[in-house]
């Protein structure tokens, strides 16, 4: 077999690694393989029993509405919680599985670019949804398209507190005024700010406190269906500009001023944010640093922003612009693996089977994300998960690492021959020390553990 | 109206900014200081990371200043006395009734509240501020190094008294705040079984042509093997006050450890209170009762180290002084932090007040900063840890001059 350090990168650095076979069927055009996998519809996840946001809502809706706050409180979480390892496990299912990993991983780096967190209940149950139904759909079309779905997708309105932003000088604001009411009704930032500081423009990217609030009062209005109070009305679960609420009259946001009436005011703010040259910088350096190395090379950064630009945020023409960044392809491998690069090169390299019969099955499929430290769409904050070594690196992390390759070389040791394993999982990445220890191994469990354990292998 | 002894703590802090520290002295906290309560042990400090921006005007409500209601109908906190009021502190202050730990550790003089409190930073991201409380610099990025970490560098080398790690950090991964050219060890539990000695050595062998991963691995295998001598059992459950309970009596155990580490970090999440913050009751309300009963057990926990103990609690920055749309606040500006603990000359509150009147807020909306939190950091590095003054400006707080550190904030 040859292969060179190229088909390695392509299946390790930018796919979701290397399953057995993968190198050789793609070590005459790695960059050819990579491109090809960014031509077709995206792959949509729709297997069934995954449920729509709107339809899960809904349901949480109807229990608020039924039910007396203690009993909310016991139901929520038990609608939730299998939703959501439901979403998870089949999210693993499919990593695991798919023929376009690049694909994949271009995927999971906008769901955490765009990131939703679990540990708010409010988003337990539609995490997952939001992922299949705002970012997969988008993945390869126009980062504006993108952008505005998610920033409509009810998760991400629950998750940054925009669905009961009220405008002070909105016809309720104004209803509560003239009644007295002591009410308190008033805009949350919450969103505008992420939007500008960790969406689209980057927190350098040159906007000001003036610009939050009145993107914030932009952004009133923004809200989901089927609540209670001053959120009745509207289809449940489904996204719902509220005009009551909305904030009237022109806003001025980044010197430039908006006058649209409703809804397509902020429309029109994000429109002008997807193509701004400080969100391309902004977008160019996380793809860098996601799939070139933590400190991204500037020309490399710069190629790329200048590909979302001049192709108006046409995503495909970037990820090309990525895929021909000669810095991508150079060794040392650059890129330590964060715990959902090791789980999910782990299940690929040993073909795990991902069940999901039971609950039981697909917790114990999951487990290992949380052993390593990092639970799907759980990041804790909405600059989604960091991308540098340092994050991931630690010396409690690293030991976690090496025990569970130890564990997955007692379980799974007699059922790989690690000799043959190692290279065509690291192709000509793998080094001869590794090669070496993995052969003096004392038992195949042993020698499957120092694979899995193996510097090469930690790093992509 | 004004809080105890503000204007001398001040000054005095001013006073001391140029007399450095005494080589003579320098050895005497971490190794052998004597107190009133006779020998002192060696002192120790515990850092916690409250990330997400903790609202300071309900932690330490500042239920004596006229506006403090009018900004926040629904979600101030009632003066004390008054049902579900604030513990008292002052005629200004008070604490969050579910601080009663605090309350007491401020009534046995044990606790020092600062108010108004911010670092160099201003504009108002999480991921910028908590790098800029970390880094110690004046922006965000500017050092890809924590200032504890320098600070432990820094110290001489008597202080260490032979230890390979002065510091632990709980987690997995080191935050910023103890990244640097100091060896200091980071401690998770494991769920996993540990390795049997042959594989391990293996995977040393390994790892020996890759100094990163080597050293890395290393570090983890010998705080483990403290963890383990000290009795570090760890069970996760469920819930904040699982994870406080396990996090708390780790580092108690590490600390308490003879030959161990003695500056501890670990840090908080959840505080980023955009919508239904609560009053006395509520989400944050639970969370800082969660925090609240975590400072008790790891005063439990120390047992006798308690005394030698000073543990500092900071944020990234404080929230909008008044109420928003939906209950909760926004990201704001100055806020609140706390220095406690046996070796902490407390039962103080430390603030020059600026008000809440439309006039004093920063910027028409937030807490106007009156403290440098570094004047804070700085005053305990030097006190408790002998960290000599010159080095606080030149390597761990460069740019920090303005920022004078504070005097008497730890028991002589």
């Amino acid at each position: 077999m040859q292969e060179t350090p190229a088909a390695a990168i392509a299946a390790n650095r930018y796919g979701l690694g290397a399953r057995p076979g993968d190198l050789a069927a793609i070590a005459s055009d790695p960059r050819g393989w990579l491109r090809g996998q960014l031509a077709g519809p995206p792959p949509q996840l729709a297997q069934s029993g995954l449920r729509g946001s709107a339809d899960i809502l809904a349901e949480a809706s109807r229990i608020r509405q039924e039910k007396g706050a203690q009993d909310q409180q016991r139901q929520i979480p038990r609608l939730y919680r299998p939703i959501y390892l439901r979403e998870a496990s089949a999210r693993l299912a499919f990593a695991t599985t798919t023929d376009r990993p690049f694909l994949e991983r271009l995927t999971w780096f906008w769901s955490n670019h765009f990131a939703v967190s679990v540990d708010k209940l409010a988003v337990l149950g539609v995490a997952g949804a939001c992922e299949r139904e705002a970012i997969r759909p988008h993945v390869l079309g126009r980062f504006a398209d993108l952008l505005l779905a998610v920033e409509r997708h009810p998760a991400m309105l629950l998750y940054l507190d925009n669905t009961s932003s009220v405008g002070p000088g909105s016809t309720l604001a104004q209803r509560l005024a003239r009644r007295r009411s002591a009410a308190s009704v008033g805009i949350n930032e919450n969103l505008g700010r992420e939007i500008l500081e960790l969406h689209t423009l980057g927190v350098d990217g040159g906007y000001s406190q003036a610009d939050v609030t009145a993107f914030a009062r932009v952004l009133t209005g923004w809200s989901i269906g089927g609540g209670k109070g001053r959120l009745a009305g509207g289809e449940p679960g489904r996204f719902l500009f509220r005009p009551a609420l909305h904030e009237p009259g022109p806003q001025r946001v980044l010197g430039q001023s908006y006058a649209q009436p409703g809804v397509e005011q902020g429309e029109a703010v994000l429109q002008a944010l997807a193509g701004h040259p400080a969100t391309a910088r902004h977008l160019a350096t996380k793809l860098a640093r996601h799939f070139i190395a933590d400190d991204p090379p500037p020309a490399a950064v710069e190629r790329i922003s200048r590909a979302f630009l001049a192709t108006d945020g046409d995503l495909p023409a970037v990820y090309a612009a990525l895929v021909d960044a000669p810095e991508g392809w150079e060794m040392p491998l650059g890129k330590f693996k964060t715990p959902a690069d090791q789980v999910i090169s782990v299940f690929r390299g040993l073909q795990l089977p991902v069940a999901s019969g039971s609950e039981a099955q697909q917790r114990a499929a999951l487990a290992a994300f949380e052993l390593l430290g990092q639970r799907s769409w759980s990041p804790g904050s909405p600059a989604g998960w960091p991308d540098r070594a340092a994050d991931w690196n630690g010396p409690s992390a690293l030991l976690q690492r090496v025990e569970w390759a130890d564990a997955l070389g007692q379980r799974f040791g007699t059922l790989h021959d690690a000799r043959q394993l190692a290279p065509q999982l690291l192709g000509a990445t793998l080094g001869a020390g590794t090669r070496s220890a993995i052969a003096r191994a004392a038992s195949p469990a042993q020698a499957l553990t120092l694979l899995l354990a193996a510097p090469e292998f930690l790093r992509r | 109206m004004s809080p105890v002894n503000r204007r001398e703590i001040l000054l005095g802090g001013v006073a001391a900014a140029g007399l450095g520290a005494s080589g003579g002295l320098l050895v005497s906290r971490l190794a052998l200081a004597a107190g009133p309560d006779g020998p002192r042990g060696e002192a120790r400090l515990v850092f916690v990371i409250l990330r997400g921006a903790v609202d300071g005007l309900a932690a330490v409500p500042p239920w004596g200043d006229p506006d403090y209601g009018r900004l926040r109908p629904g979600i101030a906190i009632a003066a004390p006395g008054a049902a579900q009021g604030a513990l008292p502190l002052d005629g200004l202050f008070g604490l969050h009734p579910r601080l009663a730990f605090l309350h007491e550790c401020y009534a046995a003089a044990e606790l020092t509240v600062f108010h108004a409190v911010a670092g160099p930073y201003r504009q108002r991201s999480h991921f910028d501020g908590q790098d800029v409380l970390e880094n110690g610099a004046t922006a965000a990025h500017a050092l890809q190094t924590g200032w504890l970490n320098r600070a432990l560098a820094a110290l001489p080398a008597p202080a260490r008294q032979g230890r390979q790690q002065l510091g632990v950090a709980l987690g997995r991964n080191l935050p910023l705040l103890m990244r640097g050219p100091a060896a200091v060890a980071s401690w998770a539990p494991s769920r996993l079984a540990a390795l049997d000695e042959d594989t391990l050595q293996r995977v040393q062998d390994l790892y020996a042509q890759d100094p990163l991963l080597a050293q890395r691995l290393a570090d983890a295998l010998a705080t483990n093997a403290m963890a383990t001598a000290a009795g570090g059992d760890a069970r996760q459950g469920a819930g904040p006050a699982a994870r406080y309970a396990e996090v708390v009596r780790a580092t108690a155990g590490f600390l308490r450890r003879d030959a161990g580490p003695r500056v501890a970090v670990f840090d908080t999440q959840g505080w980023d209170t955009h919508a239904n913050e609560g009053a006395a009751q509520g989400q944050l309300g639970q969370r800082l009762g969660a925090l609240d009963a975590g400072l008790r057990l790891l005063k439990d926990e120390l047992g006798s180290a308690w005394r030698d103990t000073a543990v500092i609690l900071a944020t990234e920055f404080g929230r909008t002084a008044a109420v928003n749309g939906t209950r909760g606040t926004d990201h704001g500006t100055a806020t609140v932090a706390f220095l406690l603990g046996g070796a902490v000359r407390g039962g103080r509150v430390v603030a020059d007040w600026p008000g809440l009147s439309a006039r004093a807020l920063y910027q028409q909306r937030d807490l106007a900063p009156t403290l440098d939190l570094r004047s804070v950091f700085k005053g305990v590095l030097q006190e408790q840890l002998q960290l000599p003054g010159a080095e606080l400006e030149r390597s761990v707080f460069p740019g920090s001059a303005g920022a004078a550190p504070l005097r008497d904030l730890i028991r002589a």
